[in-house]
């Protein structure tokens, strides 16, 4: 490229292209991106179905803004935040599967807003959960692990993800995960200290961080839940993301 | 039968119930018919009444934005079975007076004219007469149309209007393109007419115009049987096969089928034999006629006419649809209208074939076509199903009920859901709910401040204020916060209950909540139900 430009461009006016030039030619490095590169790729990832859509929510702490398909999830801390990830996809025809949680409180995951005619439940899967969460990838668009599974298998299922565009949502660690959701506790409202008042809110804090292009730690703060059970932005800060010292 | 299946155009009288999947939800949930109602699939409307309508409710709305145009909107859920099992008796009461019924959707029957008219009298007289009949037997209003052809025809029931042979080109000429979207090809997803409107074709006169030659070569086999529609002419050209006879599949029932999960088990089986059997052949089928003989020497018949070539799944709902309506629909005006005992025998009868090219699923993942993704779904769920058994694989449907687990019952995949109960329920707590409702018994012990235990009495308080709880082998943890107790007032009558008294919030230290359970008459006393986080 630098060859092609000395070329065309008189010498004594190089030094002017010198910022843009870096930039181009650390852009033509195989595997390199740029920032507004990215969001080219995010909004094309959207546009041709790559991309499973989130809650405008959640979208902040995602490195694509909504769940690449193919990509393994971790989400840590709050089995609410895992349903919450649900909830726009399967509003917009995806289906999803809750494999090996027979305690999920189904009302919680309505509230949110998961469509449950598209959210299909495997609770006891037992000696056969992998087998069943890999036909499952096959066909669904989202699955969600509710137990760990050691690291060889959890490596495989990822892989099975990755071929076949689905996404693998794990509640609870996972090893070589692409994007990781930290769910940190919270502070309740509604509740008095003498019997009155029902629970109503709960303040979060939501940690994104991944890794490759995912690499950028967010974090956002937000109701989960919020009024009638459904998640919101906080009102305490702004609807803008915070970027995190480290 | 065969009087649809001529290449030109034939002359259809065709009947329309407006809304139909609305109407169907209607009658099913006990709504009166003039109440403003909606059915919504994905949160969206797909059909509203004429009342929601003039509310300013429309198709493809959120169902809070359609709320809050028409506050009192009732919200009913989608249910392709029960379109069509409902639309049986509309079906049935057209025959009466006219041979040759097919039913192209649920809500829309075609029917040949031309012999019905000289024997009625006139094309008005035949139009009074099954507005007539279909209003007295089954109480449902209809719209009728008379033209040539299927697309023209649906087009004037929706109008109401009568062409007069040979004047379909003029009548469709002002019509606006967007009138094609329903009647083309599901696997176009509407880009065709979006495109062609963008081009600044704005009415079907305008693209009838261009040469067929021109089209041909630009927009391809969706375009050219877009073409053809506008132009007043039959969708498919006068290319089509007469099925031979043995492709028709027969099954006979011994003990008569009767029950219609049997009803559609028997479905799925024979509509894979016959797939096969026209695939093996590269056929694919358009028009499917389904015949039945009862045990007591009955024989029903019912002709499915379909815009596009059927898939497998597409004969087994087909013949199940047809079957719920056989068996499950009471007898509207005399016994002899509906089988009064099993089926022992049932055929299916490919009325019209074409190529199985024109079937070619998708081979790249279609971005919007959400009955690849239910298929493809239903498919993995089913293989799931296999590796651990029927009942293993649910969805889940909300009912009423107080608690977190009793408001879900899940229902093993492939059972027909029932509509979601959502009408109010005293008693419930309201939103959140837990997100984990604990399927075994966690016992915890309620402790005050001077480490008595907590109980509920019976006037419904708590003895005295909650400071401490212990679940078994964890670390006790401070009470931050508590409401409630929310008294439970059942299963009062059973002797054998364990006197679940109240429900009680509570926050513990490090920003958990649980729901907890009193029972008065059961050890342990104190239950955790569920945790909110």
């Amino acid at each position: 490229m630098m060859s092609a430009r000395s070329l065309m461009v008189p010498d004594d006016t190089d030094s002017f292209g010198d910022a843009d030039n870096t930039v181009a030619r650390l852009a033509s490095l195989p595997g390199l991106n740029t920032a507004s590169g990215m969001a080219v790729d995010a909004a094309g990832a959207a546009a041709v179905g790559k991309l499973l859509p989130v809650v405008p929510e959640l979208a902040d702490v995602l490195p694509h803004r909504g769940l690449r398909r193919g990509s393994t999830v971790s989400v840590i801390g709050s089995r609410l935040l895992v349903l919450s990830l649900l909830v726009e996809a399967t509003a917009r025809g995806s289906w999803a599967a809750v494999v090996g949680m027979p305690d999920l409180g189904v009302v919680a995951a309505a509230e949110l807003g998961v469509e449950e005619s598209r959210l299909a439940l495997v609770p006891a899967p037992g000696a056969e959960l992998v087998p069943a969460v890999a036909a499952l990838l096959d066909g669904l668009d989202l699955v969600v692990v509710g137990r760990g599974v050691n690291g060889r298998t959890a490596r495989q299922l990822s892989a099975r993800a990755r071929h076949r565009g689905a996404v693998l949502i794990s509640a609870g660690a996972w090893p070589g995960v692409d994007v990781e959701l930290r769910c940190e506790e919270g502070r309740w409202s509604g509740l008095g200290t003498s019997g009155h008042g029902y629970l109503s809110e709960r303040e979060v804090t939501v940690h994104g961080s991944g890794r490759g292009a995912a690499v950028r730690p967010a974090a956002v703060r937000l109701l989960l839940p919020g009024a009638a059970g459904r998640i919101a932005r906080s009102g305490a800060t702004d609807a803008e993301p915070m970027l995190e010292a480290g | 039968m065969s009087a649809l299946s001529g290449g030109e155009a034939t002359r259809l009288l065709v009947v329309w119930c407006p809304d139909w999947p609305v109407t169907a939800a209607s009658v099913a949930a006990g709504i009166p018919l003039h109440h403003p109602a909606a059915v919504f699939s994905a949160n969206r409307v797909v059909a509203c009444s004429a009342t929601a309508r003039s509310n300013g409710v429309r198709r493809g709305m959120r169902r809070r934005e359609a709320q809050s145009c028409c506050p009192g909107l009732a919200v009913l859920g989608m249910d392709s079975s029960r379109d069509a099992r409902l639309f049986e008796p509309v079906a049935a009461a057209v025959e009466e007076l006219v041979v040759g019924v097919e039913v192209v959707r649920s809500g829309v029957v075609a029917v040949p004219a031309m012999g019905a008219v000289s024997y009625f009298g006139g094309e008005h007289e035949l139009i009074e007469r099954v507005v007539d009949h279909v209003s007295g037997s089954t109480g449902l209003e209809c719209q009728v149309g008379i033209a040539d052809g299927l697309f023209t025809a649906v087009l004037t029931a929706r109008r109401g209007v009568v062409v007069e042979p040979g004047a379909a080109a003029r009548f469709l000429e002002p019509l606006p393109i967007t009138e094609l979207v329903s009647a083309l090809p599901t696997e176009d997803n509407g880009e065709l007419v979006d495109l062609l409107r963008r081009l600044g074709l704005r009415t079907l006169g305008q693209f009838a115009e261009l040469s067929e030659r021109t089209v041909s070569s630009r927009f391809g086999r969706v375009g050219m049987i877009a073409h053809r529609l506008a132009r007043g002419l039959s969708e498919r050209p006068i290319d089509r096969r007469r099925p031979p006879e043995e492709l028709a599949v027969v099954e006979t029932f011994d003990p008569p089928l009767d029950r219609v999960d049997a009803a559609a088990f028997v479905a799925k089986t024979l509509a894979k034999t016959l797939h096969t059997e026209l695939g093996t052949r590269d056929l694919a089928c358009t028009r499917l006629s389904i015949y039945a003989v009862t045990a007591t020497g009955e024989e029903l018949a019912r002709t499915w006419r379909c815009a596009e070539p059927v898939s497998e799944g597409g004969i087994a709902d087909r013949v199940r649809w047809q079957f719920d309506s056989w068996l499950r629909v009471a007898p509207a005006d005399g016994p002899e209208s509906r089988p009064n005992s099993g089926v022992v025998k049932l055929r299916l009868q490919p009325e019209e074939l074409v190529d199985a090219s024109m079937l070619q699923l998708g081979l790249w993942r279609s971005v919007g076509g959400d009955d690849d993704t239910d298929e493809r779904a239903g498919r993995a769920l089913v293989r799931v199903q296999g590796l651990l058994g029927q009942t293993a694989v649910c969805t889940p449907v909300l009912t009423g009920g107080r608690g977190p687990g009793e408001r879900v019952r899940l229902v093993p995949w492939g059972d027909p859901r029932d509509d979601a109960d959502e009408r109010p329920w005293p008693g419930r707590l309201p939103a959140p709910s837990p997100a984990t409702v604990f399927t075994e018994r966690i016992e915890v012990t309620v402790t005050d401040d001077r480490g008595r235990s907590v109980a509920v009495t019976e006037r419904g308080q708590l003895t005295s204020p909650p400071r401490q709880i212990e679940v078994a082998g964890h670390p006790a943890r401070h009470v931050l916060g508590w409401a409630g107790p929310w008294p439970v007032d059942e299963r009062w009558w059973d002797p054998h209950d364990d006197g679940m008294r109240a429900r009680v919030q509570i926050v513990v230290d490090k920003g958990d909540a649980l729901l907890l359970r009193f029972r008065a008459h059961a050890r342990p006393r104190w239950i955790v139900e569920g945790e909110y986080s």
